[in-house]
């Protein structure tokens, strides 16, 4: 199972506490994760990218690993260890204020 | 007995405020979706109990969330916003061309008829219109499609549809209006539209009577004649006779014409309220006094409206969505500030008390009355 940690606001949205797990059957890729993720909480569809286009908006990230994924090919593979379940993939909102 | 509901969107959650017909105590709720810019909500007129918010954040985009037990819970329902066909382009700051994108629901306008039929105004500029209780939205591209899309240029707030006024005499009648492109009218329920600007002036354009690129801030009508429009428009009062085809100016005795919201009386035609704002580049009150002026005349004689406001040091703002009025006899006026008030006034004016001190900055204040 893939490990997805969810910014508090989408956590809320999408009525969940902690990490979520999803099961992915094929390559694990940021595609195949969104549609996921988005399948499992349709809530979620068009909050971390664009409901047409599929571009990511521009103040969520993607990272695992303790790497910034975000503009990684959507198609490319995960980390072995996130595609395992041992890391989580973590979606993150940019920071912003001062 | 009566009841009155008081729904204020503001830049980190939704309150719903609700009284009895006294107005005197408030029970307030909230904040619903706390931390996200609520746009706007506003209840069915079909049903009241059915409300729609517009919920947005930079981080996540556009949400709409649909309530159908007054506000106490909520579900979110359709977000997809997708221009029909190729967008096009609309004009910059810089006045080149930029692409039409999609950012976020200013102003939703349930139908006064059908209880799953809503209207989405939305920045950049188009109309929206679900028929399945907002699970899925369709562009009205009739209105961006004119002819004078291109020439529409952004205010300092964006390129938004942000007011939406229903005919309740003839719901094929819709007027919206956008800043900075000006009013627009449908007679076949948003198929088709034309501009309805003949008779405004605004000297920032290069042709200062030119049929589009007017900043119209706001329109109002009373249900009882919607022939008569009144328009609170960048600077100066406007009232047309004639569903829009004229305008002409009522701004007369105001100290200032420049504002954002006008409303109108629930039991007389011809009874207004408007804020006035120092200035385009001084969003706040005359003389740090806040003041509602009404006209019982329909425009063109003004009072000022002082009791129980501050009228001194007051520096906040009053936007466009953010003055709404009940239908109790005597009516009551309600608005919202930037600086987290909301302010009611039970007797039409003549006296006020802000029911709210605290709240976030106020994007929006709809209120309903409930039998």
């Amino acid at each position: 199972m893939i490990r997805v940690h969810l910014p508090a606001h989408l956590r809320t949205l999408a009525n969940v506490s902690g990490e979520v797990t999803l099961a992915i059957a094929g390559p694990v890729t940021q595609r195949a994760v969104l549609n996921a993720l988005e399948a499992e909480y349709p809530m979620l569809r068009g909050t971390l990218r664009d409901h047409v286009t599929q571009v990511r908006r521009p103040f969520v990230r993607f990272f695992a690993c303790s790497e910034d994924l975000s503009h990684e090919s959507p198609d490319a593979a995960l980390p072995e260890v996130v595609a395992a379940g041992v890391e989580p993939f973590l979606v993150v909102g940019a920071i912003a204020g001062g | 007995m009566s009841q009155v509901r008081v729904s204020v969107g503001t830049r980190k959650g939704a309150f719903i405020l609700t009284s009895d017909a006294k107005r005197e105590h408030w029970d307030v709720s909230g904040p619903h979706f706390a931390g996200w810019e609520i746009y706007h909500v506003k209840g069915s007129p079909v049903d009241p109990n059915r409300l729609y918010a517009s919920q947005s954040s930079g981080w996540f985009g556009q949400l709409i969330q649909r309530s159908d037990d007054g506000g106490k819970t909520w579900a979110p329902v359709g977000n997809q916003f997708t221009y029909d066909g190729i967008p096009g382009t609309h004009q910059w700051y810089d006045g080149t061309a930029h692409p039409w994108e999609f950012k976020r629901v200013w102003h939703l306008e349930p139908s006064l008829t059908e209880l799953d039929t809503v209207y989405a105004g939305v920045e950049d500029a188009a109309m929206f219109r679900s028929t399945d209780g907002g699970t899925s939205w369709h562009e009205l591209s009739g209105l961006r499609g004119h002819g004078t899309g291109p020439k529409w240029q952004p205010g300092a707030g964006g390129l938004c549809l942000h007011t939406i006024v229903i005919d309740p005499k003839n719901p094929q009648r819709i007027y919206i209006a956008i800043s900075a492109a000006g009013a627009f009218r449908t007679e076949d329920g948003g198929t088709t539209w034309q501009p309805i600007n003949r008779g405004l002036h605004s000297e920032f354009l290069p042709d200062s009577d030119a049929e589009v690129g007017h900043c119209v801030h706001r329109i109002a009508i009373h249900h009882s004649r919607p022939d008569v429009l009144f328009m609170q428009k960048h600077w100066e009062i406007m009232r047309s006779d004639d569903s829009g085809n004229n305008w002409h100016k009522v701004s007369g005795n105001l100290p200032t014409d420049f504002g954002f919201p006008i409303e109108v009386h629930a039991h007389e035609p011809d009874t207004i309220y408007v804020v006035p704002i120092k200035s385009d580049t001084e969003h706040f009150p005359l003389e740090g006094k806040l003041r509602v002026y009404r006209s019982r005349t329909g425009g063109n004689e003004w009072e000022a409206l002082t009791k129980g406001l501050p009228q001194s040091d007051c520096y906040v703002n009053v936007l466009r969505d953010a003055m709404s009025s009940d239908r109790l006899d005597p009516c009551g006026i309600y608005f919202g500030t930037t600086g987290g008030q909301v302010y009611a006034s039970p007797d039409a004016g003549d006296n006020w008390k802000a029911i709210v001190h605290d709240l976030p900055a106020v994007l929006s204040v709809e209120v309903q009355t409930l039998t």
